[in-house]
């Protein structure tokens, strides 16, 4: 995808320093990354920028962006980027959150119902699954658990490299500690959000990888009865990160389900 | 000098060839090879082990606590010092130590040891630790708030310890309505707060900042050396001067009647395939956040297997020969220790004497042969060196109950 002119901007919100990526032109689209953070520029983010003003930010405490001491959960996150959407004077944004990102997606539509155009949930952690567990980072190596977000691991190679360097593995030792600074106990989920999502009147798109190692499929099918307007997609032969294993597929369906502009 | 005995107590009856397999022998090896049989067993070895340390005349015993591992059986140091606080009559029970940041509840701790303090007759020496990364882990606590959570617990014990209840604690970490534990230390202000530690130096400078003597677990004497100088700077810049009396020593010690039993018993020194505290599953002992952020790219590294361990150990002729393992018949010991002594200079000094699969047999005659030639002899040579321990020295519990404290600059200048 050539021809995708990104900007990169520092942006503070709540006395921190928010690094945040933007492109494209249209609907504003913001997404949220994995709790592996994220990597600079990705297929699945061009892809949304030929048809949407698509917000990249990185989460506080993760990849670019500064880590507050004093943040406690999630939802800290989520209260920011809805600070950051005022700042920015943006209206009705589509949210699409990844992995831990669908978490704090999901909390800013439970915030701000009457605000939000779509909600796109990839693998969403957030909400506990009604079976199995959510991989846990802390009883996980950094590529064992990077590897286990891809049912393809030529996938992975190809995002990361067959040996991910050195710097990348730092990065996941800040995204980590981030992550326990913030979703220690209970794991990766808020044991409130489920009841709080029924205000939510935007449709929503719940989307799976049958073969999702991280997050079971079962925490989908909840999300799906917990929010009003929501349905389920499931794709095929792909694992946990479907924005960066199968980016086109992915695209095509937020594109879709948002609409072409 | 302060002289003492320490097992890990260790669980001796699991197949070893288990952990082998598993490639891991803490947090996640399975306890279905925890046999409580055995485990009654030992645990009533240990305290035979104890005993005689008393009756031979030892002047400590060291106890510590560990979790879902076979090298160490304590789960709860404060049981053992519960025991040995009604069973004993002389030595101290000191605990190198209690991990603070794995306490949900502080004051419950303050309480636990004030009535072991009580119990004892005041001879509790009640040290604290951060707990190793497995810990954390195996009690579901934070690794990343662990010093944040070390340093406030100890505050709030202290508090519960010195100050008049009932008062309010609204900490980060810690929120308690009311404090005011009916138990409060027999010893003032409070019993005496030593710090173990390996590698961390931000704990070294914490406990210089304290005057809490630190003890280094195992460290060879040039690394020990390091720790000194770092918190001798530390103490000046406090505005005391660090001595014996703020040095502690834990090294691996076995006695014997004959040079030949004492290297094969003390090659059980090495019976968790080589490793200190067993094989470890590097992202379970340094879980993120856990460790100091300058050691972050040498960890990653090592995890990922790019890189050695930073905590590596070496051959059992190489730990002999850099003397972090000693053994032989009293005299050769007492040479070596000697050499220890003389480089390190601590004022307390604990003997890690027996490990692994050693017989009961051999564990009380290196027993026997510590408390009635080898701490003879030290106490001898620690009189020659001027190396005194805490309390003969009469050292103030606290940095604020110092009545010695200087300006910086002169301090530094002595």
């Amino acid at each position: 995808m050539a021809g995708i002119n990104w900007s990169d901007s520092t942006v503070e919100a709540a006395g921190i320093k928010l690094h945040v990526a933007r492109a494209g032109r249209g609907r504003p689209v913001m997404v949220l990354h994995h709790e592996t953070g994220t990597l600079d520029r990705l297929p699945f983010y061009d892809a949304l920028a030929n048809h949407y003003d698509v917000l990249v930010p990185h989460h506080p405490g993760f990849s670019r962006s500064q880590r507050p001491e004093w943040m406690r959960n999630t939802r800290d996150i989520a209260v920011i980027y809805r600070g950051l959407l005022g700042t920015l004077g943006l209206r009705d944004a589509a949210l699409i959150g990844l992995g831990f990102g669908g978490w704090i997606a999901a909390e800013m539509a439970s915030m701000a119902p009457a605000d939000l155009s779509h909600l796109v949930l990839v693998g969403a952690m957030g909400i506990k699954p009604p079976e199995g567990d959510i991989l846990d980072l802390a009883l996980t190596g950094y590529i064992d658990y990077a590897r286990a977000g891809f049912h393809d691991q030529k996938a992975f190679d190809r995002v990361y490299g067959a040996a991910p360097s050195t710097d990348q593995l730092e990065m996941w030792d800040i995204c980590r500690e981030m992550s326990f600074r913030i979703a220690w106990k209970p794991y990766m989920y808020s044991q409130t959000l489920p009841h709080l999502l029924g205000a939510v009147r935007a449709p929503a798109l719940v989307v799976w990888g049958n073969e999702d190692k991280v997050v079971p499929a079962s925490a989908g099918k909840r999300y799906v009865e917990a929010l009003p307007h929501a349905k389920l997609h499931v794709v095929k032969s792909c694992g946990h990160c479907v924005d960066m294993e199968q980016p086109e597929v992915l695209a095509k369906l937020v594109t879709d389900f948002i609409g072409r502009e | 000098m302060h002289l003492m005995y320490f097992t890990e107590q260790p669980m001796s009856a699991y197949p070893e060839e288990a952990g082998r397999d598993f490639g891991a022998t803490a947090l996640m090896l399975s306890n279905k090879h925890f046999d409580p049989v055995a485990g009654s067993r030992l645990y009533n070895n240990y305290i035979e082990q104890y005993m005689l340390a008393e009756e031979v005349g030892v002047d400590g015993i060291m106890l510590n606590e560990h979790h879902n591992a076979p090298f160490c059986m304590q789960a709860k140091a404060n049981i053992f010092a519960s025991i040995l606080a009604g069973m004993t009559k002389k030595v101290k029970i000191v605990m190198l130590g209690n991990p603070l940041p794995l306490a949900e509840n502080p004051i419950r701790l303050a309480e636990e040891l004030a009535m072991i303090d009580m119990i004892s007759k005041g001879r509790l020496v009640s040290g604290f630790v951060r707990g190793g990364g497995q810990e954390q882990l195996a009690t579901g606590v934070n690794p990343a708030f662990n010093r944040e959570r070390f340093e406030e617990a100890h505050e709030l014990v202290v508090q519960a310890w010195t100050k008049t209840g009932p008062f309010r604690f609204e900490g980060t970490h810690y929120q308690h309505r009311v404090v005011n534990p009916w138990a409060v230390p027999l010893q003032k202000p409070y019993p005496r707060v030593w710090i173990p530690g390996v590698i961390s130096k931000e704990t070294i400078i914490w406990a210089a900042q304290q005057r809490y003597p630190y003890i280094a677990l195992n460290t060879s004497i040039e690394q020990t050396k390091k720790i000194w100088e770092l918190y001798d700077n530390t103490a000046a810049q406090v505005g005391y001067v660090g001595g014996p009396e703020n040095r502690g020593y834990l090294i691996q010690v076995h006695i014997s009647d004959s040079e030949e039993k004492a290297i094969e018993n003390a090659k059980q020194f090495r019976w968790m395939q080589g490793e200190f505290t067993g094989l470890a599953h590097p992202v379970w002992s340094t879980p993120s956040g856990y460790s100091s952020p300058s050691n972050r790219r040498q960890f990653v590294e090592f995890a990922a297997g790019r890189a050695d361990n930073p905590r590596a150990s070496t051959t059992f002729e190489q730990q002999v020969a850099d003397l972090r393992i000693i053994c032989g018949t009293p005299k050769t010991v007492v040479a070596k220790l000697k050499r220890i002594l003389e480089e390190t200079r601590p004022g307390i000094l604990a003997l890690w004497g027996n490990d692994g699969r050693v017989s009961q047999e051999d564990s009380l005659t290196c027993i026997r042969l510590m408390g009635t030639e080898v701490f003879p002899a030290l106490r001898e040579i620690a009189k020659s060196l001027d190396l005194k321990s805490p309390f003969e020295a009469e050292a103030p519990v606290h940095l604020r109950y110092s009545k010695d404290l200087k300006p910086a600059k002169a301090a530094a200048a002595e």
